[in-house]
């Protein structure tokens, strides 16, 4: 960093300074409101609640239904990590290992799913799941949430295969492993690590993503944020609070697993980065 | 990757020269790069085929068969019924704003952090609201934001304003609400961007006397500027489909009425689907126009090495 001391540089970082506390200021005062108001009695028109209570969180489980929920929600969130991790691994180690002919039309289809919002694709994708009866069910929840899941796998992954040497795997041939035990002693082992990596960042993804468990779920087969968007946009049939208390589960829940993520990866990994960034 | 790929001259060593029908098929293929780990890459593939591909063709196909009319009947629908064309303007002059107050604000916030000590503790805390996702933040600026949340009871208490603002159910929510999930976004991808470039570069041209503001305007930003493209086209994207804050913090039968709502609405409400996916192409175009002229723009840009050294 190079030092610069005059006036003007000191005011600008400041000012820079004063954005980046203002922002997460108000982003822990939003949280804290949610919060505060799932452990209030009463809180209407003063700083803080007249008084403390954890009902709400007795009365938002009975009312949404929250063990069926989240039993869903977990259904589907393991089975969308699985499957994205048995398509999307083998794939990256296709496109990491060769070079064959059409392998940019390829990379092209799995980059579109990334780049193409979730509404846009969900809309068709609804329809036709719709017509060939899988929405509705934890089926089309699973299947339409693997469609930029799996690229997503890929595209993390594909890197991550590139920077092992081949040499590795040549080596252990040449003393007689087979597929198989290259596979289970060789692969495994070095590509753990980036699997783990790859499928926790699915994992936290998958718990957040509104727009295609939305638009395929059916009454049975809500997951936790289709829930909860439900129940905001009927507020006024249950307590602010209820919904509040929903609101704090499904957080812990998230941010659990973002704790846990984050120990293995980088929080830029999360953004999902473009694929130039590997090329520089 | 070609340690194994002898395969061709090694057939032809039998006997002279060898039509190339005589090699086996297996062989051929493998000198082109398809073999058994190149068929590693087909479920995947398939599946992509079969749930994106499909669903998006068919989608397309099924807009140019409206309920009644014929074929263009749906895009004449939507591009002569304001309450549907008027929702292409309403998303853009949401989505852009926010979009480029986003790529503006992540750049020197990215420039500012990219050498403290405790970046990882603020990227940690920024990427909160992108895991928590938009339902999450629409509730909670509902709380936050409404006329006795804590927001404007601080701008009350400090005197600014007299009586609360409205800033929930309107315009100003949905712009909001797209600041606090999208900044941290645009933040990260431009942090990722802004830690590749050689620090060597400012340092010499620190060297040869540039102040702060022309090291920035004449090394950094022509560095920053091609990845910055990037930032806004995947911010952009994200905005543009802006659907749950929309319609709970927003006024979803008004100004932020986007036309990701027109879209459900054909779906899930008229049960037109042949209508929703007609809205839906013409969304994927619109993003695609926006997004295909700031990536024509960004050709005109360097695109080079932000590594320093001789060259």
């Amino acid at each position: 960093m190079i030092k610069d001391t005059s006036l003007t540089a000191r005011l600008w970082s400041a000012a820079v300074w004063a954005f980046i506390v203002f922002f997460v200021v108000n982003l822990f005062a939003m949280i804290g409101s949610v919060v505060t108001s799932s452990f209030a009695t009463r809180w209407l028109g003063t700083w803080l609640p007249a008084g403390w209570t954890t009902r709400w969180y007795g009365s938002a489980w009975a009312e949404f239904q929250l063990g069926e929920v989240l039993t869903v929600t977990f259904q589907a969130v393991f089975l969308v990590v699985l499957f994205s991790g048995l398509l999307g691994v083998p794939a990256a180690y296709a496109l990491a290992r060769r070079d064959f002919k059409g392998k940019r039309l390829l990379m092209l289809l799995f980059l579109l799913p990334l780049l193409i919002p979730p509404i846009t694709f969900g809309i068709p994708l609804a329809t036709v799941l719709y017509q060939t009866g899988f929405a509705g069910s934890l089926a089309g929840v699973v299947l339409a949430n693997l469609v930029p899941t799996v690229p997503f796998v890929v595209l993390v992954m594909v890197p991550f295969i590139e920077q092992i040497d081949p040499k590795i795997e040549a080596a252990a041939q040449v003393f007689g492993a087979n597929t198989s035990r290259l596979f289970l002693h060789v692969l495994l082992p070095l590509l753990l690590p980036g699997i783990l990596a790859a499928l926790l960042l699915v994992l936290v993804r998958t718990i957040a993503i509104f727009e295609l468990t939305f638009l395929v779920a059916g009454p049975t087969s809500q997951t936790l944020v289709v829930a909860l968007y439900y129940a905001v946009f009927a507020a006024g049939v249950r307590a602010v609070q209820s919904i509040d208390a929903m609101a704090v589960i499904y957080m812990v829940t998230t941010l659990i697993w973002l704790v846990i993520a984050l120990r293995f990866v980088n929080p830029t990994q999360l953004v999902g980065r473009p694929r130039e960034q590997a090329a520089h | 990757m070609t340690s194994l790929d002898t395969s061709l001259p090694r057939a032809r060593n039998a006997t002279a020269p060898v039509a190339p029908e005589a090699v086996p098929l297996r062989q051929r293929l493998k000198a082109q790069g398809y073999d058994g780990i190149t068929l590693l890459a087909l479920p995947a593939a398939g599946f992509l085929v079969l749930l994106f591909v499909y669903p998006f063709l068919y989608g397309l196909f099924l807009s140019f068969k409206p309920k009644a009319g014929g074929l263009l009947a749906n895009y004449a629908r939507f591009f002569s019924d304001p309450f549907l064309y008027e929702t292409i303007g309403k998303t853009l002059w949401l989505a852009v704003p926010v979009t480029l107050l986003n790529a503006v604000l992540a750049v020197p916030v990215a420039l500012r952090v990219r050498d403290i000590r405790y970046q990882r503790v603020l990227t940690t805390i920024l990427v909160v609201p992108i895991t928590l996702g938009t339902v999450l933040v629409a509730q909670g600026l509902l709380n936050y934001l409404g006329p006795q949340g804590w927001f404007n009871r601080v701008l009350m208490t400090a005197g600014i304003i007299s009586s609360p603002v409205k800033l929930i159910h309107n315009y100003w929510g949905v712009f909001l609400s797209l600041l606090i999930t999208g900044f941290p976004f645009a933040f990260l991808l431009t942090l990722s961007y802004v830690s590749g470039i050689d620090r060597n570069l400012e340092r010499s041209a620190a060297t040869l006397g540039a102040g702060g503001w022309e090291r920035f305007r004449r090394i950094l930003l022509p560095l920053i500027l091609p990845g910055l493209a990037i930032t806004f086209c995947l911010s952009f994207v994200q905005a543009f489909a802006v659907f749950p804050s929309a319609v709970l913090l927003g006024s979803p039968a008004g100004p932020t009425r986007v036309i990701s709502i027109a879209a459900y609405q054909a779906a899930f409400e008229e049960y037109d689907y042949a209508m929703a996916s007609a809205i839906a192409m013409v969304m994927g175009a619109v993003q695609l126009l926006v997004v295909g002229l700031v990536l024509g723009a960004r050709g005109f840009l360097y695109r080079g090495s932000t590594a320093g050294g001789k060259g």
